[in-house]
Parts: structure tokens; sequence; C-alpha cells
């Protein structure tokens, strides 16, 4: 009798055991009280080779300069954010903020803007002033109702055309195509040749394509109306920008697992060309720990994607404020680090990007990185569609069904149709 | 006292269980269920209720389609490779072969693995180049001579979830086959004996005597691994990732609920996928206690 007593309860607090068990672990990132006036948590997806380096660097400069603060790192593995976001989401409606947040600038944010996550920076604008140091179209792009809700560290170039010199030569292609007639001319030499003509990679980086194929086919200023009040989803040249999109697709190789395997392809002389952010960049030229060691210019080189050339289609790693931070100061005083000139300068050449600010240095940024520099403070800009710059998650998420869909069907008219719902929908 | 004696510890031996399931299991069922009647399409707004309205509207929409279509062919290549393959290895190791254990935890150990693992190596295995790009199975088929067989495995887009399901059956095979050789032994030797005595045939003793008494062990193997395939995720998206080509009702769920912000939707998804599993289960769960209550 008493045995069966003693193992019903052994059973019953093993039980209750597993329970409590699972409240567990996501505690970890706490800390006591005391420590929290000095401690600045930092949450970010930086964590690769390259951009795990830059946020260290910035981290000293901040270390430095705050001497009663340190710097925590509060990471979370995971390319494009994925992963990262989705914990973000968790701790923001938990209400228990990181004191600042990675994010990309622009229409990315609204969630957590419309949510009240977000608090305005403009007095830190006004503060550095900020409105001069970065471009006035940047400004622009990522105010919303002239509230600016984050801070950018670095620029992203999206409409780069990667191509492999050698598979070109092959062909006979003697120019850089720079309309979409004569890439399509191109890409149909390339494939006489029996090469891959464009090499792709996932389902996202075909959405990549598109918002370079739209910005050369639309022209720079019909593309950035169609994120306004004015936008034109359904007329003929969104079907023609389409139709040039099913063109430049049905030269498309085998899709890759991710844009690595892709870009590969080209630096490889499998492929004539892609079409990939810049940073691709670091890819092709860092030594085989991280990247494939090529040498640029005979190996891989670049030109703006077709028809896009004098437009810098960007995107931005930027730093937000969200409301109720635990430690709000130094949350803002990071925020200042980011913001500048030597804390960009700390970090964008080890992440193999560029500075928001067009007052960088320029010496510290060579080979494809000094191409981007200059494009950045001269070139027309555009916002990136797939990295969050010009539409919510929900639409970005709706635009990648869309072209989805589409890649099985190849009906150029559905794709235009379920464009158009997404624009309509999109609630922006 | 005595009477108190005798339930209480049962009880509370149970209780932990009763408690959570009560919370995790049937509470969050019931939540979800109300969720997905209502308007809440964003994380911020209260959601008033719209009955079924998302039900059918779900049904408009070109995407659901194609992951349920994609669900069905899932199931049926992994649910019917699975048992096949699964009977017949079960069947040679009643033969009795010389090794069986050692066999039999050979085929058993992929059970072992995440799917998650298993997704990973099978993304390379099935990787879609051909020719000279050809990696993986398919360089294995090209250095066999078999070039004609390449393809492009799950990224093809008719029959690409039928690739999907190749790891799906490499890993639960094993598992089938267990269940088979337990049920095998447990058919009585006399019978088959009898049975050859009367002239039966190796091949129509399995057909009209161990075949036969195997129904419970096979439609037992039918409800796991149709609930397993009809959830499939992690699986899914260790191969592909989001993709649309290989998008089934739980990727969508997610996507729905992470990527579109659009809790509703994603627990009408949610919502569809526990009835599909229903389908399944009940009748089964019917079907045994009956069997429990005449015996």
């Amino acid at each position: 009798m008493r045995r069966r007593w003693m193992s019903a309860v052994a059973v019953t607090v093993a039980g209750l055991l597993t329970l409590t068990a699972c409240g567990d672990g996501g505690g970890s990132a706490q800390s006591p009280q005391a420590d929290a006036a000095k401690k600045v948590e930092v949450f970010s997806w930086w964590t690769g080779p390259g951009e795990a380096d830059g946020l260290k660097a910035m981290k000293e400069i901040f270390e430095k300069q705050n001497t009663g603060l340190t710097f925590f790192d509060a990471a979370v593995a995971g390319g494009s954010g994925d992963k990262a976001r989705a914990l973000l989401a968790t701790k923001l409606q938990a209400d228990t903020p990181p004191d600042t947040f990675q994010g990309h600038a622009g229409a990315e944010l609204q969630g957590y803007i419309k949510a009240g996550d977000l608090e305005s920076v403009n007095f830190l604008y006004d503060e550095l002033k900020l409105r001069d140091v970065f471009p006035q179209q940047l400004v622009d792009q990522i105010s919303v109702d002239g509230q600016i809700y984050s801070v950018p560290v670095n620029i992203h170039r999206s409409n780069v055309m990667w191509f492999s010199p050698v598979v070109l030569k092959e062909a006979g292609v003697t120019e850089v195509p720079a309309t979409i007639e004569d890439f399509v001319a191109a890409l149909e030499k390339v494939k006489q040749k029996g090469k891959v003509p464009l090499s792709i990679g996932s389902e996202w980086t075909v959405v990549h394509l598109l918002e370079s194929v739209l910005l050369g086919s639309l022209g720079t200023e019909a593309y950035n109306r169609l994120w306004t009040a004015n936008s034109d989803w359904s007329g003929p040249a969104m079907t023609k920008a389409l139709n040039d999109f099913k063109t430049i697709m049905s030269y498309a190789g085998d899709p890759q697992d991710d844009w690595q395997p892709a870009a590969k392809q080209v630096a490889d002389g499998e492929a004539g060309f892609t079409i990939m952010g810049d940073w691709a960049y670091g890819y092709f030229h860092n030594p085989p720990d991280g990247g494939l060691g090529k040498t640029s210019k005979t190996d891989f080189d670049w030109a703006p994607a077709p028809g896009t050339g004098g437009t810098f289609m960007w995107l931005s790693d930027s730093f937000t404020l969200p409301k109720g931070a635990p430690n709000r100061d130094g949350a803002v005083a990071w925020l200042k680090v980011a913001a500048s000139k030597e804390g960009q300068d700390a970090f964008n050449p080890k992440k193999g990007s560029i500075p928001a600010r067009k007052d960088a240095d320029a010496s510290l940024y060579t080979d494809y990185l000094a191409d981007a520099l200059k494009d950045w403070g001269s070139n027309k800009l555009a916002g990136s569609i797939q990295h969050g710059v010009t539409v919510n998650d929900a639409w970005r998420t709706a635009i990648n069904e869309a072209v989805g869909l589409f890649q099985q069907s190849q009906d150029v008219a559905a794709l235009q149709t379920a464009l158009a719902e997404a624009a309509k929908n999109s609630g922006q | 006292m005595t009477r108190v004696r005798r339930w209480l510890p049962g009880l509370l031996l149970v209780a932990p269980s009763i408690a959570a399931i009560a919370v995790f299991v049937y509470g969050m069922l019931g939540w979800n269920f109300r969720l997905a009647m209502t308007d809440k399409h964003d994380e911020i707004s209260e959601g008033s209720f719209v009955g079924l309205e998302n039900f059918i509207g779900l049904w408009d929409q070109q995407r659901w389609h194609l992951s349920v279509n994609h669900a069905i062919v899932f199931t049926a290549v992994f649910v019917g490779g699975a048992l096949v393959l699964g009977w017949l290895l079960a069947f040679l190791m009643e033969k009795g072969i010389r090794g069986e254990g050692t066999f039999r935890a050979i085929y058993l150990f992929p059970m072992a693995i995440s799917f998650v693992a298993t997704g990973v190596v099978w993304r390379w295995l099935m990787n879609s180049g051909t020719g000279e790009r050809a990696v993986g199975l398919n360089r294995l088929l090209d250095g066999l001579g078999l070039e004609f067989l390449q393809w492009q495995w799950f990224r093809d887009p008719d029959w690409g979830m039928a690739a999907m399901a190749v790891p799906a059956i490499w890993q639960m095979s094993g598992y089938v086959m267990a269940l088979f050789l337990a049920g095998f032994r447990g058919v009585p030797e006399e019978l088959r004996e009898a049975a050859r005595v009367d002239g039966c045939t190796e091949w129509d003793v399995y057909r009209r005597i161990v075949l036969p008494m195997l129904r419970p062990v096979t439609l037992s193997a039918l409800i796991i691994l149709g609930h397993i395939s009809l959830k499939a995720f992690d699986l899914i998206v260790a191969v592909s990732g989001k993709q649309i080509i290989t998008d089934v009702p739980a990727v969508f769920m997610w996507v729905a609920v992470f990527d579109s912000h659009d809790p509703a939707k994603g627990a009408t998804i949610a919502a569809y996928i526990v009835i599909a599993v229903s389908v399944f289960v009940i009748p089964y769960l019917v079907w045994s206690l009956r069997k429990e209550r005449r015996s």
C-alpha cells in the first residue's frame, strides 16, 4: 500500500516538474535589476562573418564613449532575420522589449509602429542634424506622417547585376547590357553556348529579380509611385513590365537552394548572370572561409541591373527605440553611436556595406564598395520590395505568394491581378 | 477512508496530465476555433465574430487549393509507400534471415532522427541539378548510367510532393516494419500449419490467413502515418523552406501568422488541419472503443 502511495507522489512530482520546466530557458537573458541601469540590450541578427565583426567594432566605440554602460549582444542567428523577428514579436507582445532592436528601415517597421511599439526618433534627428547628413530622399522614404522611427546604420544596394566576364566573352557579349532588350539578347547568346543564362535561387530571389525588372521597365518615377496613393498596378506599363519579367524568367536556370549557390554558378563560370543584392560581393570576394575567394573584374563583375542605371535601389538595416525600453538612456546612447560617422565607418567596411551618411570616409571603401558609395551620393533612390523598404510584411508576403504561383502557372494576367489585389489589401 | 485510498492515488497520478491536456490541448483548440471565427486580420485589432466567413473565404485562394493538393499527394505517396515498404521489410524479416536483430535495428534507426535533420540531408540528396551540374541522388544516377532517371525532385512542378514523401518514407518505414513484425509474430504458427496441411501455397497463407489477421495493425499504422502526414511541417521547411512549390497547409498557416500577420487566417488553416486529422482519428477511436466493449 505504502509503495503505491510513494510511487503516485513520485510520478505527480515528476509531472509537475516537466510542466514547470517548459517555463524556463527563455529567462536566461534577464538580469538582476541592479544591472539594468548599466546594461544596454541590443537585439540584432548579425551573427555571420563580417557583420558580427562590424557589430563588435561599433560596440567598442559605444563602450569607450559611454563608460558607465555595457553592451549586451542579444543577436539571434539566421540570414534575413526571420527567426530573430519571430522571437522579437513574442518579446514585444509580452511588453518586455529589448533596449533597441534591428529592423529594415522603411515599411517593414509599420507593424511595430501601428502596434505602438516604437517611439519616434525625430528628436535625435534634430539634435544630431541627421537630416543634413542622410540623403534627402532616404529621409523622405523612411518618414511616416513626418515621424521617423529608426536610425539607418548601413545601406545595401538591391539592383546589382553580377556577371561572369569569362562566360560573356565566350558567348560573344561584348558590351554589358544596359537595357532590358540588350539584357534579353545577351541571355539568348549565353543560352546558345549551353551555359545557364541567368541563375536563380529559392523563390525569394525571384521576387528580388522582379523588383529590379519593375524598376528597369517602369522607370524610377513610376516605380516610386507604386507605393503611393497614385499607384497603377493594372495599367499597360505594368503589363509590359511583367511580360519583360516573364521573358527574363524564361532564361532562368534550375532554381538553387538559395542565393549563394546561384551566385556561385556565376563565379564558377557556369552561369552568365545573376541579379542579387550587393551582399553577394562579400561572398564572391572574401577568402574561402566565408566566401569564394574570387578576383573581382576577372572572375566576376557587376553593373546596375538592366534599365536601372542612375538609380540606387536601397535597403538598410536600422536601429529603433522601443516604447518601454528598460534602459532608454542607454538605447539613445547606442543610437547616437549608430548614427555617427565614426560608428558607421567602423561597422560598414567590415559588414561589406556602405554608410547611410553622405560624409563617410571614402578611403575606407574600395573596389565594389567605392562604386556603391559614389552612386549613393549621386543617384536617384528607390526602395526595395523584398527587403522591407516600400511594403509592409503582409504586402510583401502577398507579392511573394503571387510570384511563387506565377513560377508554376506562367500566367502574366493572373500575376498582375494578384499584385493589384495585394496592393489594394495591403492597408498601407 | 478505504474508498478514498482506492481512487485518490490513481487520480493524483493522472491529475497533472489531465490539467495539462485540458489547458494546452483542449483549451488551445477551443481558443483557436474561436479566433478562426473572428475578423482579427492583424495583430492589433480586437476582432469581432464573423461566423464561418474565414472558412469559406479560404477556398477562394489559389494558394489554399495548391497546398491542399500538395498535402493529398504527399499523404497518398507517404502513407502508401511506408505501408508497402514496411510490410515488405517485415515479411523479409519474418522469413528468419540471419542477423535479424541487426537488420531490425538498422531499419528502425531513421526513426530516432528528427525530421529536421532528415530534411537537411535530403535537401542535398535531392538537389535538382542535372547533367554536368548533378549532385546528390542525380549524381548517383549519373554514376550508375541511369541519367534518364534524373529529375527535379521536389522542385518538379507536378510530382514534387511525391519526391518530398521519399525522406518521410525513408524515416517511417522502419517503424511500420516493427508494427507489422509484431503483428506477424502474433499469428499462431498452428493456423499457418493448418492452412499448409490443407494445401495452401505460401503466398496464399499470407494472403488469406496472415493479412486478414493483420487488419488492426494495418489500421493503426494508417492512422499514425496519416496524421503525421497531414500535419507535415518540419520536414518540408527543412527541405525547401517556405516556398510555394512545396506549400502545404501547415506551412501556409505559419506564413499567414508570422509573415502576413493575419492571426484569423492562420487559425482557420489550423482548424482545417485539425478537422482533417479528426477524419482519420475519430473513426478509429469509435472502432477501437466498440471492439473493447465487445471483448
